[in-house]
């Protein structure tokens, strides 16, 4: 029986038949449907899966007039993280002239609005400058990291060391402290880009540290559109999942916890969220095609529910592609494809 | 910028459109199909006639923040960082 060329979620090469891509394909979807609660894809969509998996070409695409734009999270960031040393705004006109890209973002390398607060009139003058000299949409980017509020790095009590102990009401209100000073922080370096010129603030891996993390990212965008309601706010998701660290914290009567990108999309929204970046993560033990089908079964429901453009999250294990440094071009253009050609969405 | 990605870009983030209605409001600024507006060659010399700036610069052409005011009256929408250059420079 043929096989095909493919690979598991680690990236490591595999051979698969048809019968068995499409038996992933099916239980990657079920396994997504069944968490979301959302439906899981057709025949039409397996079928035309399992011709991207099987195409014999490394390189796939779509269509003519169905392409879609890129936005980048932390673009800065990751020339110096390769070894690339270049001035930050030397590094933007690599993404825009060199690369080709359609947006870029600037960002420090300590990509968190805490640490961005200290140094903001430092990076304001580079922003200015980098503004003159460009030509395509910059974002000014950093994480709300939650994290960085807590002892011993913050100045609130450690839920994760308060919880084991028993001290959940402690542990919930050390979080709701928190994501105030957070929003705060958000606030003070979003205003302050936006007003040096930036044309988008990127809320970049919002929910890393789980409910509160996702609430103060929400609240933070309420109080810079309202501030600025022109501002560009993109808000891009660290996984699929909001974790309930806090569980029982809500926006506009919602429990946060537990959110799945659709849900999560619909709370961005009401916020005021002008891009929205879903994330549906990897699992290195399975193959590319079961990740891909869950990926999409997600995806597609979000852009279901989408009024705003949606850029789903797409790189090193996020979006169907295999969590390796060096992501290979044979998934991450089969991941493309389907991504555009599936799901309603708007860029990457 | 090879083609037209970050002006359809601006769209998304301007005015919240969605890509397809993003690409055709692009394409009817620029007097060009939405099948063009992803070709590097046609969309150099429409860059390059309406001076909204391209990979390559010849001497002469609009380049930076010239180009971004041109492209803010060609899609006629506000670009935030032109409209605070004509504050600072008392425009």
């Amino acid at each position: 029986m043929k096989k095909y060329f493919s690979r598991m979620g680690d990236g490591s090469p595999c051979e698969m038949t048809e019968s068995e891509i499409m038996s992933d394909l099916v239980e990657g979807s079920e396994d997504a449907a069944d968490r979301g609660k959302i439906p899981p894809l057709i025949d039409d969509e397996y079928r035309h899966l399992l011709e991207i998996f099987c195409s014999p070409y490394k390189f796939v695409s779509v269509e003519p007039g169905k392409e879609v734009i890129l936005t980048y999270d932390a673009a800065t960031l990751k020339i110096r993280r390769v070894g690339v040393h270049v001035d930050r705004i030397q590094a933007l006109q690599i993404y825009e002239k060199i690369m080709g890209a359609d947006t870029m973002e600037l960002a420090h390398v300590d990509y968190s609005f805490k640490p961005v607060k200290p140094i903001a009139s430092f990076e304001q003058p580079i922003l200015e400058q980098a503004l003159l000299t460009t030509h395509i949409p910059l974002f000014y980017g950093a994480q709300p990291n939650l994290g960085l509020y807590s002892q011993p790095d913050g100045p609130f009590p450690n839920p994760a060391e308060l919880m084991p102990m028993g001290q959940i009401k402690e542990a919930q209100e050390s979080y709701e402290a928190a994501l105030k000073d957070l929003v705060k922080d958000i606030v003070f370096a979003g205003s302050l880009m936006y007003e040096s010129g930036a044309d988008g603030i990127n809320i970049d891996t919002a929910g890393a540290a789980g409910d509160a993390d996702f609430l103060a990212s929400l609240l933070a965008t309420e109080q810079l559109k309202a501030k600025y309601p022109d501002i560009c706010i993109e808000m891009g998701m660290s996984g699929e999942f909001i974790l309930g660290m806090h569980s029982q914290l809500t926006y506009k009567g919602q429990r946060l916890a537990g959110m799945y990108p659709h849900d999560q999309l619909k709370m961005a929204q009401a916020a005021g969220v002008t891009i929205f970046g879903p994330v549906a993560n990897t699992n290195t033990s399975k193959s590319a095609a079961w990740n891909l089908a869950r990926t999409i079964t997600f995806m597609k429901a979000c852009g279901e529910a989408a009024s705003i453009p949606i850029h789903p999250n797409m790189g090193m294990g996020v979006g169907g592609v295999t969590v390796a440094d060096h992501p290979p071009v044979d998934i991450v253009s089969r991941s493309s494809k389907a991504m555009v050609e599936i799901c309603r969405l708007d860029g990457l | 910028m090879r083609a037209a990605g970050d002006l359809v870009a601006r769209m998304q983030m301007t005015r919240g459109m969605k890509i397809d209605e993003a690409k055709a409001y692009v394409a009817g600024k620029l007097g060009v199909t939405v099948l063009e507006l992803t070709d590097p060659v046609i969309m150099n010399e429409v860059r390059t006639d309406l001076g909204i700036g391209v990979i390559t610069p010849l001497p002469g052409l609009a380049k930076g923040i010239e180009a971004k005011f041109n492209m803010a009256r060609v899609l006629d929408i506000d670009i935030n960082c032109v409209k605070r250059f004509k504050e600072r420079v008392s425009l």
